[in-house]
């Protein structure tokens, strides 16, 4: 494409009926233990 | 654009660079001005409309060219996918997976914005027995399901003032893992004035993740960190941290700053650690109500954009210079991050973790601790407060009206519990500042991983 650069192939869709198993790791949302927000996480089971 | 659309995507510009998020298939596009002009108006339908607003801007062969590329975005589930709702696969019930042990609640510091009164949490300054410590590993495995993985934050005050129990917890836990072929990843978030050489032996022995407090500068930590006789204790961790993490060969740590009113210039602050030899860091805004001197307000917040924009391109810039650092919030897996369940969930305070604090009460996250009606339970007797608990599981993205238009639900995932209830008395209402500074650290974040995904980087540090 001439005008769009994709840069992901994004998996969030397909895990609608394949997700939560809950193997990852707790995501503190505050400011104070590193503090993650869910989208810095990788996923435990699909490596 | 209709507004069902305009809630399924983001389009923003920042260093020079426009960027369109797809919000419910998480697909980031690098986009160039004219795409950008069109996502002000296109909705997936009104091609007429586009073409007659920017008649002027733009040649129509060109608009049609470009919305022809739209097009196939769309074809490809990549541009107004489809919304998401609760999928099956988040489970009515949480697991409980985490724990954050207060062994601690006391401390040798005094941070002038610390969360947890000098570590008291407004209670008596107090110790976690070691049997009470054993007891939350005991709650944890028992209410675990079929989860193999799980994680252990020793907390405080400073957790280093008890390495009884941090020993014995850890000596326990070693023992249940083999007893019950189980994970537990063990981590301690620590100030530093203790980490001596006997400390530090036992902490690579026994292989735990730390997390390594300071505010960066000099000046900037002394101010916020003085120790329990108001002296700056910067001199003196820096030289501990720095042994500490060349005895780890480099790995297995966060050196993690909070940046307040004072030190709205902390680009300085993360370099200046990075310059100290530290490659793996986090910097955080600090979340203060009733702290006119230090706290964050909207105010700050186009000096704070304007930050994340200077960090953004400090970053890319040692990163392109071979010389690259971690920075937490910015290392995102765009293509194969957490699933839904997970996004939905965000840190599973109340339901999936627990602080246990000092006696062994059970509180939904350590922010939580001393505020009694969130008291849910302790160690021995569990949760006597499930509605509670339940009503934290059902508090997820989509059930907070403010998040459920939001273009970063699927990242920030609700934002914060704990700030949600101190700013708003409310674990469904966030705190509005926090989510202006959440955003843009997202698309910061986004636009850092766009780049690198163009110019072939890697996430991985360079230097050792
Ligand atoms: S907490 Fe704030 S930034 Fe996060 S999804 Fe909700 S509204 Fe958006």
């Amino acid at each position: 494409m001439k005008h769009i650069k994709t840069v992901n192939k994004p998996s969030m869709q397909s895990t609608l009926m394949t997700g939560g198993c809950g193997e990852c790791q707790a995501s503190c949302q505050s400011a104070c233990k590193t503090s993650c927000t869910v989208g810095n996480q990788p996923c435990a089971s699909r490596k | 654009m209709k507004e069902a659309m305009k809630s399924r995507i983001h389009l923003y510009e920042q260093c020079g660079h426009y960027v369109l998020v797809d919000v419910n298939s998480g697909a980031v596009h690098l986009i160039d001005r004219m795409i950008y002009d069109i996502m002000d108006i296109f909705d997936g339908t009104n091609d007429e409309r586009v073409k007659q607003e920017l008649a002027g801007k733009y040649e129509e062969a060109e608009l049609d060219e470009a919305l022809g590329e739209l097009k196939e975005l769309i074809d490809e589930k990549l541009l107004f996918a489809p919304d998401i709702e609760v999928p099956p696969t988040f489970k009515q019930k949480g697991v409980v997976k985490s724990l954050c042990l207060m062994v601690a609640q006391d401390c040798n510091m005094r941070c002038k914005y610390c969360f947890g009164d000098g570590g008291s949490y407004g209670q008596e300054r107090a110790v976690m027995s070691p049997e009470v410590g054993k007891a939350a590993v005991d709650f944890l495995l028992k209410n675990a399901g079929l989860r193999k993985h799980f994680e252990i934050d020793f907390f405080g005050g400073e957790p280093l003032m008890n390495m009884k129990t941090v020993k014995a917890v850890t000596n326990y836990v070693h023992q249940k893992e083999k007893e019950l072929n189980v994970h537990f990843k063990l981590t301690m978030t620590t100030n530093g004035l203790l980490l001596n050489e006997e400390n530090r032996t036992w902490l690579n022995d026994n292989n735990l993740s730390l997390v390594l407090s300071t505010d960066g500068r000099k000046d900037v930590h002394d101010r916020m960190r003085p120790d329990a006789g108001g002296q700056g204790t910067y001199d003196r961790v820096m030289k501990n941290f720095k042994a500490m993490v060349d005895s780890r060969n480099g790995e297995n740590y966060y050196m993690r700053g909070t940046y307040t009113k004072h030190n709205l210039d902390f680009t300085k602050d993360v370099l200046d650690m990075n310059d100290k030899g530290f490659d793996i860091l986090s910097v955080e805004p600090v979340v203060a109500k009733d702290a006119p001197d230090y706290a964050l307000t909207d105010a700050e917040l186009p000096r704070i954009y304007e930050e994340y924009d200077r960090l953004t391109e400090a970053y890319m810039k040692r990163r392109r210079e071979g010389r690259g650092f971690f920075f937490f919030h910015f290392n995102m897996d765009l293509s194969n991050g957490p699933c839904i369940a997970k996004r939905l969930a965000g840190c599973g305070s109340g339901h999936e973790y627990y602080a246990v604090s000092e006696n062994g009460d059970l509180y939904p996250c350590h922010q939580f601790v001393g505020r009694g009606k969130y008291k849910l339970g302790d160690v021995f007797n569990g949760v006597n407060h499930p509605e509670v608990s339940q009503y934290f599981r059902e508090s997820h993205v989509l059930n907070k009206p403010k998040c459920r238009d939001c273009w970063a639900r699927f990242f920030c995932s609700g934002g914060c519990h704990a700030n949600a209830d101190l700013f708003n008395g409310d674990i469904r209402e966030p705190w509005d500042t926090g989510c202006s500074i959440q955003r843009k650290r997202l698309e910061s974040a986004i636009l850092v991983q766009a780049l690198m995904h163009e110019e072939g980087l890697s996430n991985d540090n360079e230097q050792a």
